[in-house]
């Protein structure tokens, strides 16, 4: 009989009982670090004004949530949030589309857009505020432009990546440049536009915290101002857990979406 | 009885250079033609003019005296060139989005039979065998009931096996809906299963240098005789010892004459 567990994927086949599944591998590394760290916070290792204990971040964070005023700053930073998402990537999608499908417009629009992309978008904040004022509107044209540029990028190339005999197929059916567009290139261009879409958001997430961190009476960042200025420093961890937490479960519910969008894909990954 | 295709003067050129023509020839309705020749002779260029999908640089194609349309034209491709994200049916029901969604379906599924599919309907391409996705691709061209049907290598990235398989099968296909096929290939033996007449071709600049009318009976076995006597012929026009391009039809008496 031979044995051919050590060949891979032939001993992966069937997993022995007891094994973690790999889609609970990801927690091994963060459990393991709140624990060192609660040990440490204990024991006296860290200082307490410096870095309180995960305990106390916790008993911080659900003091929040009964007083309500969690529930607020979330409301806050998640709407400023899925505005912009939503302006920026809207944006995004249709100038990608137009200049990833039409050489004469990506010719004339691109270099404009890449000049504009390597301005640090920080620094239209100024402007926005000047134009805008100091409430929502300046916070969420600053969350777009930070989601349009990754969704652009993408779709852009995405599309011009587009496989020439596939698009071949489209003009030997006569579709027309509209159906091109909505039949070809777009379906063909999806994985690299959840790409960009999950970019976009990351950044989403950053300039939110910019935005509230500049000037805000709620929101995640207001609360990390609050915690440093009030020399809480289980506000702003808490802060800065709430926004690692939701970070993460956005980006979870796009690339489950996503996955199911392109499950058609002939990957490794989608095997 | 009148040409359905007809060819006149037609030629490309890329960058000045001349790589096709000028070709003269003509079809009738529900012929089958294969156009054979040597990598690099400008048999898939002569395809592309007649699709559409390039721009002659001089002469027409026309189809029953007019200009060749879109809509009567279906090709085959060298490769499925399948969309990815759709299904088989959704493949094949590609090119049927003008008609209502119950006379869509309709075609799919007669067309999916035809090609002995209709178990995979609602498979992805990456679920699919070469051969399973060329067939898809073949009955994608043949919903659209073309006049004219254009095959460019359409097997020739197949197992020999299934290459066999799929060329004895494209001969039920075609009589089910009929339309006159133009075959590019550069294998004798798809040209003689499949073809009423063959035209060979050889450049660059691709031009006609001998035409053949094999009319071999149908299911004749690769081994028989016959089919390799006409190979031999093939062969010779073919090899290395082939006449210069002439830009004149050679017709299959003369050839004889010249053998």
């Amino acid at each position: 009989m031979t044995d051919l567990a050590y060949l891979p994927g032939i001993g992966g086949v069937a997993r022995k009982p007891g094994v973690l599944p790999p889609s609970l591998a990801g927690w091994i590394l963060p459990l393991v670090l709140v624990g060192v760290w609660e040990a440490a916070a204990r024991a006296g290792v860290v200082a307490p004004n410096h870095l309180p204990a995960p305990s106390i971040v916790a008993v911080t964070i659900l003091h929040l949530a009964q007083s309500g005023d969690l529930a607020s700053h979330l409301t806050a930073t998640i709407g400023r949030l899925g505005v912009g998402f939503l302006l920026g990537s809207l944006a995004g999608t249709i100038a990608g589309a137009l200049t990833g499908a039409s050489r004469p417009i990506r010719l004339l629009v691109d270099p404009l857009v890449q000049g504009l992309r390597s301005v640090p978008s920080i620094a239209w904040v100024p402007l926005f505020i000047l134009w805008l004022g100091i409430f929502e509107a300046s916070k969420v044209a600053l969350i777009a432009v930070g989601v349009f540029f990754p969704v652009y990028l993408n779709l852009m190339s995405g599309i011009a990546g587009v496989d020439r005999k596939l698009i071949e197929v489209g003009r030997a059916h006569r579709l027309s440049p509209f159906e091109l567009i909505r039949r070809v290139l777009l379906p063909a261009a999806l994985p690299a536009y959840i790409v960009g879409l999950r970019g976009g958001l990351g950044l989403g997430w950053m300039f939110v915290a910019a935005a509230e961190l500049m000037g805000a009476s709620e929101g995640l960042g207001f609360l990390l101002v609050d915690g440093q200025q009030t020399g809480r420093p289980a506000v702003v961890i808490a802060a800065i857990l709430l926004f690692a937490l939701l970070g993460k479960l956005s980006d979870l519910v796009l690339a489950r979406v996503g996955r199911g969008l392109t499950a058609w894909q002939d990957t490794e990954a989608g095997r | 009885m009148s040409a359905l295709l007809e060819i006149r003067g037609l030629a490309k050129r890329f960058d000045g250079r001349l790589v096709l023509g000028p070709l003269h020839f003509a079809f009738e309705a529900g012929e089958t033609v294969a156009v054979i020749g040597r990598s690099g002779c400008g048999k898939s260029t002569l395809l592309r003019l007649i699709a559409g999908l390039d721009a002659p640089s001089a002469g027409t194609a026309t189809l029953a005296g007019q200009p060749i349309r879109p809509e009567d034209v279906a090709i085959v491709f060298q490769e499925p060139r399948l969309m990815p994200w759709l299904s088989v049916a959704g493949n094949v029901g590609f090119g049927l989005g003008h008609l209502p969604k119950v006379a869509r379906a309709e075609a799919v599924a007669e067309a999916l039979d035809v090609v002995g599919l209709g178990e995979a309907a609602t498979k992805l391409p990456k679920q699919l065998s070469g051969g399973m996705a060329q067939r898809t691709a073949l009955a994608r061209a043949l919903v659209v009931r073309p006049q004219l049907l254009l095959l460019d290598e359409p097997f020739s990235a197949l197992d020999p096996l299934t290459r066999a398989g799929l060329q004895n099968h494209l001969s039920e296909v075609r009589d089910h809906y009929g339309p006159t096929v133009l075959l590019i290939t550069h294998d004798m033996d798809e040209a003689l299963v499949l073809a009423d007449r063959i035209i060979v071709l050889d450049g660059p600049p691709g031009r006609i240098v001998a035409e053949f009318a094999p009319r071999l009976p149908a299911g004749i076995k690769r081994t028989a005789p016959a089919f390799q006597r006409w190979k031999d012929r093939l062969i010779d026009v073919l090899g290395p010892s082939a006449a210069p391009a002439t830009g004149t039809i050679t017709k299959l008496e003369e050839h004889r004459h010249a053998v």
